[in-house]
């Protein structure tokens, strides 16, 4: 564990920079918006404990929300991925569970597992962040397609980081 | 007693998340409604910090289009300078008289940070308190209307930016002088809606929006935009009319913070009468 901290504080600087610097300036088409900081969330230990969880998606959300100036829109989002991740990972756990130490992360359990895990726990997020944002409107439709555009996008930049990251079973 | 502790503790993560989800949906109801959050917004030293940094890095891409805006705004201005027969003919200015350019400051500022793809869409802005500015002043550009202050730290600034759904401006056709009030509808970041212009006021496509000069804010005749198209709310007697934006505001560099001179004095004066 203490040996995964430095990494993952490493990954957690890299990918804020790039959502900060770039992947926030990138506004394709006025609608989509691909939120890559979700991927720390994901990446993190399946043993990690949930309300540690839910703590460390509090604060990534609201040092994304100061950089937004949506104070408390992304913070409630991250916190809602962070309470459905360990269903999550129930719903994809492997026949005989997963092994101490394991990573949710392609090089543990491939690019499909990775893939499936990923687009339903993306999905999840971004609905709950544009209908946060929508807060107090009620344009379903625009909020859903929103919602799909903007997950697919995220999925692809989420993909690209995983084929560049190491294929060993480190992060 | 002791089965409300077990039942504490079974579903303690539940309750953290409602916890957390409710500090976050307290925040989120709070800085949209009260203006008091000035420290968590991206006024703050941090955050506005790292942005400077990566807008003196951004800036180079858009030099060329920065030159053409000020030398489209030098040619504005000088376009508005007298020429010298002109002094010559009118008697010079005396007190009272002075143009009404004259009652307002601009200071010129550079954009840090911007949005148009929510539905309240902030700027920030590299001038603060120290440069004078304060909460409340308007922000134009060589192109157009761009915002309103809303918070100011030290050396930043924190603007409402017109595609804001938060934002009402009052503004005019330039023919007639009809004014109305101008909001965004969250829908194109191009277009903003002018209501509440009355149905005999005669509109066409193509005639400009400005400001009205009524609010203490902007100065008169402010370009806003054009109108694209618009049609009569036949139960009100309103035109609900749809302007394209003068300004683009997805390339937005450089602007000006407009002051009005007289603001407080204008304001205690409408205090006086309105409490009578």
């Amino acid at each position: 564990m203490i040996n995964y901290l430095g990494r993952y504080l490493l990954s957690f600087a890299a990918i804020l920079l790039i959502q900060i610097l770039v992947l926030n300036n990138l506004n394709l088409g006025g609608y989509v918006n691909p939120w890559l900081y979700v991927l720390f969330l994901l990446i993190l230990p399946v043993e990690m404990p949930g309300w540690l969880l839910l703590v460390i998606g509090f604060f990534t959300g609201l040092l994304m929300d100061l950089f937004l100036n949506t104070i408390g829109m992304h913070t409630a989002a991250t916190v809602f991925l962070c309470f459905l991740r360990p269903s999550l990972l129930r719903i994809f756990a492997p026949r005989d569970g997963y092994e101490p130490g394991s990573l949710p992360t392609r090089a543990h359990f491939g690019l499909a597992w990775f893939m499936k895990y990923a687009s339903l726990a993306v999905v999840a997020h971004h609905l709950f962040l544009f209908f946060t944002e929508a807060f107090g409107f009620s344009k379903p439709g625009a909020t859903l397609s929103k919602t799909l555009l903007s997950s697919a996008a995220t999925l692809a930049v989420i993909l690209l980081a995983q084929l560049f990251s190491s294929q060993q079973k480190r992060i | 007693m002791r089965n409300f502790i077990r039942f504490l503790l079974r579903y303690h993560l539940f309750f953290l998340f409602l916890f957390l989800e409710t500090i976050s949906f307290y925040l989120l109801v709070n800085y949209n409604h009260h203006h008091r959050q000035t420290f968590l917004n991206s006024s703050g030293r941090f955050a506005a910090g790292v942005l400077q940094i990566s807008s003196t890095f951004s800036d180079y891409f858009s030099l060329k289009r920065a030159n053409e805006e000020l030398s489209r705004e030098n040619a504005f201005l000088r376009s508005q300078l007298p020429s010298p027969e002109h002094f010559e003919a009118d008697q010079p200015f005396g007190p009272g008289q002075a143009p009404a350019t004259l009652n307002y400051l601009f200071r010129p500022a550079r954009v840090i940070n911007n949005s148009v793809n929510k539905h309240h869409n902030y700027l920030t802005i590299n001038r603060g308190e120290s440069h004078g500015i304060e909460a409340g002043m308007g922000v134009i550009s060589a192109r157009g209307l761009v915002g309103v202050v809303r918070h100011t730290s030290k050396g930043y600034a924190t603007v409402i930016s017109l595609l804001n759904t938060q934002l009402k401006i009052s503004a005019k056709l330039r023919e007639t002088d009809h004014f109305g009030s101008l909001e965004w509808d969250a829908r194109s970041y191009q277009h903003v809606l002018l209501n509440e212009i009355p149905a005999h006021a005669p509109v066409a496509v193509g005639d400009a929006v400005v400001t009205s000069g009524y609010s203490s804010i902007f100065p008169e005749n402010i370009l806003i935009g054009t109108i694209e198209d618009f049609e009569l709310n036949q139960g009100e007697g309103f035109y609900v009319i749809r302007v394209k934006l003068s300004i683009d505001f997805k390339n937005l560099t450089h602007v000006e913070v407009v002051e009005k001179i007289d603001r407080e004095e204008i304001n205690e004066l409408e205090k006086l009468t309105e409490n009578d």
